[in-house]
């Protein structure tokens, strides 16, 4: 910066495992560019075996955080936009350097984002008085209808929104209980880094977000085969053939599928979907009588 | 004692079974280009009739027809018009009923007292819930405007056959869209008589379309291009392979697939309901059933006791002819299924559990097989990990609730469940912490058009019944 000749610290960029940074296991690393070309970091490229422990680390965090209480679920994800509101300059920065969009947009985008986290955590304790129900059933039995949450979701966030389309990826997943592993935008994997200081900093449970950065192509297979993955959301998968592939994967253990969106708008309200399509309808029957 | 129970059969007079069956396509029947096959009874493994076999362009022709009633009539009728032929439907399943109760028991073997009380009235029941459905989809909480999705392929099994179908077909169609139907190859008979329905219900020609036939012609479906929706019962090794054929298409699927249940009995609970709930549980339609209670997980200290009382409850039910009244066990559904059971239960022999049986005597002719219950089972053991899909218990035991949700949730499964306690902060919490998609709390197999049914994990996803059962054949609402 002009007028300042101190030496800047620069950041060692990293996964987000189980609560901790490790870099890849593989010691290896990818180059990323700003839209000028310019270098801006070396990106830990996760291996499969990263993702296989991101899956370990994100079954234990489902086993806490799926017995949350409701309440607590909202408070722990008001909390993350509590922290990314003290890192907006931060986040602007890093999506300006991203997507190349002006100091506005990423502003907007910044802005748009820790209200979509406040937007969900507002859900925890509702969506399931939304999708949930009593039944009435012929015959003296009480019967209701809950969501619960599927178990650990490996997602692939969007590819050009850096940051909003990632938190319109995660939180939905998160509200209900789950546990995610996330891919981040492959070019665009900053503004997810600096995420995962937010959550390492906010009240999240170890492991229950997971962020790699890498290539979908080469992560997804495994954990689409993985038998303790329970569902996959394809959102930012572009490539139909590693969509479909994805797909014939995820059959050996019946996991749910969530397919890429065509043209997503991330700055729309958004419906349940997002929460439905990751929670599992459990009907409880009990007789009524005396 | 013992009672003597004089012969209650059911009159076959009422069906009139064609001797050769066609394809219903386009609102009428027509003859199959396949090679035709035959259908038989299985409790006296005589022939019902020859039936058709669809082959591709049989498949063509109905996906066509299909796509044409919901281009030209079933998407632009208003849901009202559309409620009503639902409506109509199940008024002419309960006047038909006892027709459809003793074709299902003829072509199927359950017990004529199962096809009668339960598979058809519930299959009425199904089409009169989801009538009332079609006109007020906007309410469903789908958004404010629910779109179908056009043509559905729905293949189902041959453990109920008409349920099966009302539960496909009914959703179906109040939501808008068109159906192209494929019933199990060794149960169509009921199928092709709910055809006759829908033309006395003066339906659309091509809204419903029943293609008989083999897993080819299952397969020739799920692959057709201009299908929009598959929606299948049936085993997880099937549920597998659609879900790999269809990968990367933009067809939508459904599955309701395998289980292997837990029916956790506590030391607490009401021992003579349990055992009524444990035998409803397991040999409730010849234990044909994929939400069957098939894992029976006993506390220690009541476990002697339960299977006393089990045991002495076995012996009073009745195995034999399908058709009688009186009849609690009816026949195996094919010698194929009645193969797999024989080699499942070898394997429990061989892996050291303990078979028991009552005494019974076994018909000469036709697939039976005696209520059989296993102790001494470990979690190891095949009849305690694969589904039997027959009249098969095995029994387990556990000390402690968190002992009794491992031991319920230590499978790739997740249907069912059951829990038999007094303990009402006991069920709650047990009901919460097994992954199962239906639990049943002091009762066991009940089912609902209203309650939504299926499972997590390989058990499927989706659901059938209730409000959320409409979502697997609208259109998501989602903007991203």
């Amino acid at each position: 910066m002009i007028g300042n000749d101190r030496v800047e610290v620069r950041k060692t960029h990293k996964l987000f495992i189980g609560g901790a940074f490790p870099r890849s296991e593989s010691g290896r690393t990818y180059e990323v560019v700003n839209t000028r070309g310019e270098f801006l970091a070396n990106i830990a490229k996760a291996s499969k075996k990263d993702a296989r422990d991101a899956v370990i680390s994100a079954r234990t965090g489902f086993n806490s955080w799926s017995k949350a209480t409701a309440y607590n679920r909202g408070q722990v994800l008001y909390r993350i936009a509590e922290v990314m509101e003290g890192r907006k300059d931060q986040f602007i920065n890093d999506i300006q350097d991203a997507e190349g969009i002006s100091n506005k947009k990423a502003a907007a985008q910044t802005d748009q984002a820790i209200d979509r986290v406040v937007w969900y955590a507002g859900w925890a304790d509702k969506y399931s008085q939304v999708l949930g129900n009593t039944n009435p059933v012929a015959g003296p039995f009480v019967n209701f209808s809950i969501p619960e949450p599927t178990g650990v979701v490996a997602a692939v966030a969007p590819q050009d929104s850096s940051l909003l389309g990632l938190i319109s990826v995660i939180a939905p997943i998160l509200v209900s209980g789950n546990s995610v592993i996330v891919i981040a935008s492959t070019n665009s994997p900053i503004p997810a880094i600096t995420l995962s200081e937010c959550l390492a900093t906010s009240d999240v449970v170890a492991g229950n977000i997971n962020i790699l950065t890498g290539d979908p192509a080469e992560i997804m297979p495994s954990l689409a085969s993985h038998l303790d993955v329970n569902a996959l959301d394809l959102t930012g998968v572009t490539d139909p053939e590693l969509q479909a592939s994805l797909e014939v994967e995820a059959a050996g253990s019946v996991k749910r599928v969530r397919k890429a969106p065509i043209n997503p708008n991330w700055q729309a309200t958004p419906s349940l979907s997002r929460i439905r399509a990751f929670t599992e309808i459990k009907t409880v029957w009990h007789p009524v009588g005396v | 004692m013992s009672f003597e129970y004089a012969p209650a059969p059911e009159s076959t007079a009422i069906v009139n079974i064609k001797s050769s069956n066609g394809l219903f396509i386009n609102g009428e029947f027509t003859a199959g280009h396949g090679t035709p096959f035959k259908t038989i009874n299985p409790a006296t493994e005589e022939v019902l009739a020859e039936i058709a076999q669809a082959n591709q362009e049989d498949v063509d022709a109905a996906v066509r027809a299909a796509r044409r009633a919901y281009d030209k009539t079933w998407s632009k009728m208003s849901g009202r018009d559309r409620g009503k032929y639902l409506f109509r439907i199940s008024r002419l399943i309960q006047e038909r009923s006892r027709e459809f109760a003793v074709l299902e028991t003829m072509d199927n073997g359950k017990p004529i007292r199962e096809s009668r009380d339960v598979d058809v009235p519930i299959a009425a029941a199904h089409f009169f819930y989801h009538a009332g459905w079609a006109d007020k989809l906007e309410f469903a909480g789908f958004g404010n405007n629910p779109k179908s999705l056009g043509v559905a392929a729905q293949i189902i099994p041959w453990n109920f056959p008409l349920l099966m179908l009302a539960w496909k077909i009914a959703p179906a169609l109040a939501t808008g869209n068109t159906v192209v139907l494929k019933p199990a190859e060794t149960t169509p008979l009921t199928a092709l008589l709910f055809a006759e329905i829908c033309q006395q219900a003066d339906l659309p020609p091509g809204v419903v379309n029943i293609l008989t036939g083999d897993g080819d012609t299952g397969r020739m479906l799920v692959e057709h291009p201009d299908v929009n929706k598959i929606a299948f019962t049936g085993s997880t090794a099937v549920g597998q392979a659609i879900q790999r054929q269809i990968a990367g298409s933009n067809k939508r699927l459904t599955l309701e697939l395998g289980g292997k249940a837990a029916n956790i009995v506590f030391e607490d609970a009401p021992i003579d309901q349990a055992v009524e709930g444990i035998v409803n549980g397991i040999y409730f339609n010849q234990g044909h059933v994929c939400c069957a209670g098939s894992r029976l997980l006993l506390q220690e200290s009541i476990a002697e006791q339960t299977i006393e009382s089990l045991k002495r409850r076995l012996q009073t039910l009745r195995l034999g002819d399908p058709l009688d009244k009186n009849t609690d066990i009816g026949a195996i559904n094919s010698r194929e299924q009645l193969n797999r059971i024989i080699d499942l239960t070898k394997s429990g022999d061989e892996e050291g559990a303990q078979r028991w049986s009552p005494d019974c005597v076994i018909p000469e002719k036709g697939f039976w097989f005696a209520p059989t219950v296993f102790t001494n089972v470990t979690q190891a053991h095949r009849i305690a990990r694969e589904e039997i899909f027959g009249p098969v218990l095995s029994v387990l035991t556990f000390r402690t609730p968190d002992e009794a949700i491992e031991k319920a949730n230590n499978t790739p499964y997740g249907l069912s469940a059951g829990i038999w306690t007094e303990k009402g902060s006991r069920i709650l919490s047990m009901a919460n912490k097994v992954r199962a998609g239906v639990v049943w709390a002091n009762t066991f197999n009940r089912f609902d058009p209203a309650s939504p049914f299926g499972g997590y994990k390989e058990s499927g996803f989706g659901r059938e019944g209730g409000i959320q059962g409409l979502g697997a054949y609208l259109t998501s609402e989602e903007s991203s």
